[in-house]
Formats: structure tokens, C-alpha cells, sequence
């Protein structure tokens, strides 16, 4: 059970003055359960290739399986496809239509032919899931911040029961706080239905603390596809196409430089004080080690 | 997909006609379409057609793309030709079958009008795909300045027009892009009867809607964070000034209509 890209690629405005390549030969297999970042700068494509996922767009030449079927065959089931492969887009703003947050959630479970009880019972499991207040439920989605209109985009599409859940940066004008809860309740979401998630973002840092795998991608084209320490290794290749590793990383590496021998592969913060004190521990002589670091802090 | 629309969009290139003064063109248009419906006889329809072509190589857009826009009108065209052919009524009838009838007259006519449709289509796209559209609205706003002393607001109107034409290509993506969120939700915008597919708009247009007033507000608000307040004392970055070729331009014009003019006396 997996999905296959074979051979991606896309054009935008074929035949014209504006047409551009927006994937190049792509070439993906995710696994079931898998948890995956896929990073890149501003118009990589990252957007366009999530959409290739559950067909919204159509490749111009290569294949896309779903769990061996090619989605691309006259008869195969298109909308089945888009409820077991969930896509929610980055902006909240382009599905909130209805009354009420409620009704707003039934809209994927109803189009799937299910009853509206049924429906009911779905959107009430996903509403509490991504952790919306009980009290907010029958109020009009336009009235709610930024951050709970995210969750009920995602809860609108969690309501399908896909077996694979895309998240177009979820994060993206959310301060810290709502970051961090998001990024939680798509953990614990994960844990508890085995979806494979797949995050899109454009900030390393965020994603690297949650994800196993991390896909970079870079004018179309993968550069990268490994599990994030192995691909920040590379944060020099990186800063290049316009991504930056995480802090930890530069620090890891410069103390690395400077004659420390740490290991540089931690991905967060609590990782690289691990490594760092183990470190210091490890060689007694630390008073001197100590002099050192100030010179690089 | 809706982006496939090419009628009256700009395309980028560097011809001459490109860098010509927006005056040129609207005026350039106005005389072609004139010439267009007042011709008679094929000397006439031929240097209206020779400076067509002239002005296609000229500006340096593919042709191919140019025919793309035609697309959108061939039904309007067929309908044109349906109604001259069958309803025109002569005596020179050369095919019949019960009441209907089609006459000499009625070829000619439809074909004329047939010519006619496409001509006038080319040559307004050949203003729109070599002029931006701001370019536009300077030309137009300043075309029409004299009637500021009748009390028009000429600047009010160029502006909106501005704004109406930069909101179109925003407005397309952002419908596409609600119709696929719609989409990844298991909306279905295209099958159904036609009261199921109306309803199936809903969630298309609520967001739509939303988005364009909350554009419309944010943009009213930034306009007036840099103090706009209507075109009284407001000068230009970039004044439009009429240059060589635009004399030479208005020259071409100018001898091109008096020519169909003048071809008017041979009716063959």
C-alpha cells in the first residue's frame, strides 16, 4: 500500500511566453505510515506536487499509483481517491463557506454520500480532535482567528477519514504558540488513526523536530530525500537553493570546526544540549573547553 | 482550465508596436474597426487584410496565440453566419427545401460578416496583447482629459478601470484555487443536473466573495495610507509624450483609412 510517482513532471501555460516547468522528472514512493516533510523555497513546486497526489492536477507526462492503481486510467475513481488522500490547503480562508463550523466540517463526509448523522458524528470527532473548543461549534467560521479557521480547515478535511493526510504549510501566520499546538495535534492525529502525514513548509526548522523523512525540493526538481539529519549535513548545498538548516545545526557544525568533537546530526534543540553536555562531560578538562566556546558564542 | 483564457491578455514582448504611445493604439483601433464596417468590395477587404497581417508581424505575438482567442467567439460566429445565411431575403434563391431558403445575398452576407467578426476581434487583441493594461488607462485617462470640462471624472473612471482590469487575472486564480480546496473536499462542479451544479456553486462563491471585498478593503486602505485622494494635482511618474514613431504611427493610420475609403468606389 503506497503511493508511486513515476516520472512526474508538469508545465505551466504550455505553448505560450509564460510557460514553466513546475516539476521535473519526479520520481517518489511514500510508504504507509511514513511521516514526511517536504520542504522548499517559494515556488519550488511543492504546492504542485501535492496537488498531483490526489489528481486535483494532472501530470503532463509520468505516472501516479495508489496502491497499484494508476490514477490516471479512464475509470478510476477520482473523488474516492481525494477522501483517502486528504489535502488541506494552505489558506483556511479558500474552503470556510458555510453558517456554521459545524455544517462547514460535514461538507467533506456529506460529498462522500454518507447520512447527515453519520456526518455529524465525523465532524464532532474531528472538530474534537484538532482540539476546537465545544462551545464554538454551531458559530459562523468567518468570525474565528486565524489559527482556529486552520483548524477547521483541517478538521473539514480530517472529517473524510483519509488514509493519507497532506498539510500545505499549516503553520504559516500562526505565532508560536499556535505552531506548536498545530504541529501536536497532528502528531497525536497520527498516533492514533496511523495516517501517513505528509507536511509542507518552507522552514526546516519547524517540521525537523516531527517528520522521518524530509524531501527538499529545489525549481521543480528533488535535491534531497533522506531523514533530516542526514539532509542538513548539507545545510551549505541548502543555504544556496535559499533554505537555511536549523541553528543547532551551524552551531553543531562551528563548535565542530573549532576542535570540539561533537556530533553534528542533531535536528532540535533539546538533541544538540544533549550532544553538547554529553560532550562537556565527557572530556574533564572542561575549563578550558569553556574559554573556547565563548569565542564562538 | 480557466487560466487558458487568452482573449485580451497582455503578452510580453519587445516590437514596436509594443513600445508605441497607448494613444496610437486606442485611436489605431478605433479607425480599424471603423474601417472594418465601412469597406466595400474585396480592393477594399484586401488592404484592410494586407494591413492587418502588417501589424500581426509587427508586434511580434504568435499567431498561433492570437487564433487561441478565437476560440472563445466561434460560437457567436456560427450563429451570426446561421441567422445571414437563412434569413436574408432576395430573389436569387439557390437552394431551397420547404421554408427555408438560402440566396446569393445571404453567402455574401454571412461570409462578409464571418470576415468582419474575426477582423474585429484581431485587431482589438492586437491593442490588448501589446499594451499592459495600465498602459491602457494612461492612454484612455489622458485621451479623454478635455472632458473634464463637462465635469467628467476622468481620472475616477481610469482609475477603477485600472483596478477592475488588475483584479480580473487575481480573482481567476483565486477561483481556481477555492474550486480545488472545494474539490480536495469531494465537491463536484461539473456533473449533475443543472439546479445540482447551481448548487454546487455555493461553496465556490461564498469564499469568492468574501475574498474579493476583503481585497477590496485592504486595497481602499492602503491607497489611503499613501494619502491617495482622487486625480486633482496628481502628475506622473512617467508622462506620456508622443515620440517619431508615434507621428509616423498616426501618418499610417491616417493614409490605411483613407485608403478604404477611397477603395469604396469599386464595389466588385
Amino acid at each position: 500500500m503506497s503511493l508511486i510517482l513515476d516520472k512526474v513532471s508538469y508545465v505551466y501555460g504550455a505553448g505560450t511566453a509564460y510557460e514553466t516547468w513546475a516539476l521535473k522528472n519526479i520520481n517518489l514512493k511514500i510508504d504507509d505510515g511514513e511521516f514526511i516533510g517536504i520542504i522548499g523555497h517559494t515556488g519550488s513546486g511543492k504546492s504542485t506536487l501535492i496537488q498531483h497526489f490526489n489528481g486535483l492536477i494532472k501530470a503532463t507526462s509520468g505516472g501516479i499509483y495508489y496502491n497499484g492503481e494508476d490514477i490516471y486510467d479512464a475509470d478510476y475513481d477520482l473523488k474516492a481517491l481525494r477522501s483517502k488522500v486528504g489535502l488541506v490547503f494552505q489558506y483556511p480562508e479558500h474552503q470556510l463557506f458555510e453558517t456554521t463550523i459545524f455544517d462547514d466540517v460535514c461538507f467533506g463526509p456529506m460529498n462522500q454520500g454518507l447520512s447527515k448523522n453519520e456526518a455529524g458524528l465525523r465532524a464532532f470527532e474531528a472538530l474534537k480532535k484538532v482540539g476546537m473548543p465545544e462551545e464554538l461549534y454551531y458559530q459562523s467560521p468567518f468570525d474565528l482567528s486565524g489559527g482556529q479557521k486552520r483548524r477547521v480547515a483541517i478538521a473539514g478535511v480530517l472529517a473524510m477519514k483519509p488514509e493519507v493526510l497532506v498539510l500545505d504549510e499549516p503553520t504559516a501566520g500562526l505565532d508560536p504558540k499556535g505552531r506548536d499546538e498545530i504541529f501536536a495535534q497532528i502528531c497525536e492525529m497520527k498516533e492514533e488513526n496511523n495516517m501517513t502525514v505528509i507536511l509542507v513548509s518552507h522552514s526546516m526548522e519547524d517540521v525537523a523536530q516531527y517528520v522521518s523523512r524530509m524531501i527538499v525540493m529545489n525549481q521543480g526538481q528533488i535535491v534531497y530525500d533522506d531523514a533530516p539529519v542526514r539532509v542538513f549535513g548539507h545545510y551549505k548545498e541548502l543555504e544556496a537553493i535559499g533554505l537555511a538548516a536549523p541553528q543547532v545545526t551551524y552551531l553543531l557544525h562551528e563548535m565542530r570546526e573549532a576542535g570540539f568533537a561533537v556530533d553534528t546530526g542533531a535536528a532540535t534543540v533539546a538533541d544538540a544540549k544533549r550532544e553538547i553536555l554529553k560532550y562537556f562531560n565527557r572530556s574533564a578538562a572542561g575549563n578550558i573547553s569553556c574559554k573556547r566556546m565563548d569565542g564562538i558564542l | 482550465m480557466i487560466r487558458d483564457i487568452t482573449l485580451g491578455q497582455y503578452y510580453p514582448a519587445d516590437s514596436l508596436l509594443h513600445r508605441m504611445d497607448p494613444r496610437v493604439k486606442l485611436f489605431g483601433t478605433m479607425l480599424f474597426l471603423i474601417a472594418v464596417f465601412s469597406f466595400r468590395g474585396i480592393a477594399g477587404l484586401l488592404l484592410i487584410t494586407v494591413f492587418l497581417a502588417g501589424v500581426i508581424r509587427l508586434s511580434k505575438v504568435p499567431f498561433r496565440y492570437m487564433v487561441k482567442g478565437l476560440k472563445a467567439i466561434w460560437v457567436l460566429m456560427v450563429i451570426t453566419a446561421f441567422f445571414n445565411l437563412f434569413l436574408t431575403s432576395s430573389p436569387n434563391i439557390i437552394w431551397e427545401w420547404k421554408w427555408i431558403h438560402i440566396t446569393e445575398e445571404g453567402v455574401a452576407t454571412a461570409i462578409k460578416m464571418m470576415i468582419r467578426l474575426v477582423y474585429l476581434i484581431l485587431g482589438t487583441s492586437i491593442m490588448t496583447l501589446t499594451t499592459t493594461p495600465n498602459e491602457l488607462t494612461d492612454g484612455l485617462e489622458k485621451s479623454l482629459k478635455p472632458l473634464q470640462a463637462l465635469h467628467v471624472p476622468v481620472h475616477e473612471i481610469a482609475m477603477m478601470m485600472a483596478i477592475a482590469l488588475r483584479f480580473i487575472p487575481i480573482l481567476i486564480e483565486e477561483t481556481d484555487k477555492i474550486m480545488r480546496a472545494q474539490q480536495a473536499r469531494g465537491a463536484d462542479f461539473e456533473s449533475g443536473s443543472l439546479l445540482r451544479r447551481a448548487k454546487a456553486m455555493i461553496p465556490l462563491l461564498v469564499p469568492l466573495f468574501i475574498s474579493a471585498f476583503r481585497r477590496a478593503n485592504d486595497l481602499a486602505m492602503a491607497m489611503e495610507a499613501r494619502c491617495y485622494r482622487g486625480g486633482a494635482g496628481r502628475t506622473k511618474m512617467k508622462p506620456l509624450q508622443y515620440k517619431k514613431k508615434d507621428y509616423a504611427g498616426y501618418a499610417v493610420l491616417f493614409a490605411f483609412f483613407a485608403g478604404v475609403i477611397a477603395l469604396r468606389r469599386f464595389t466588385i
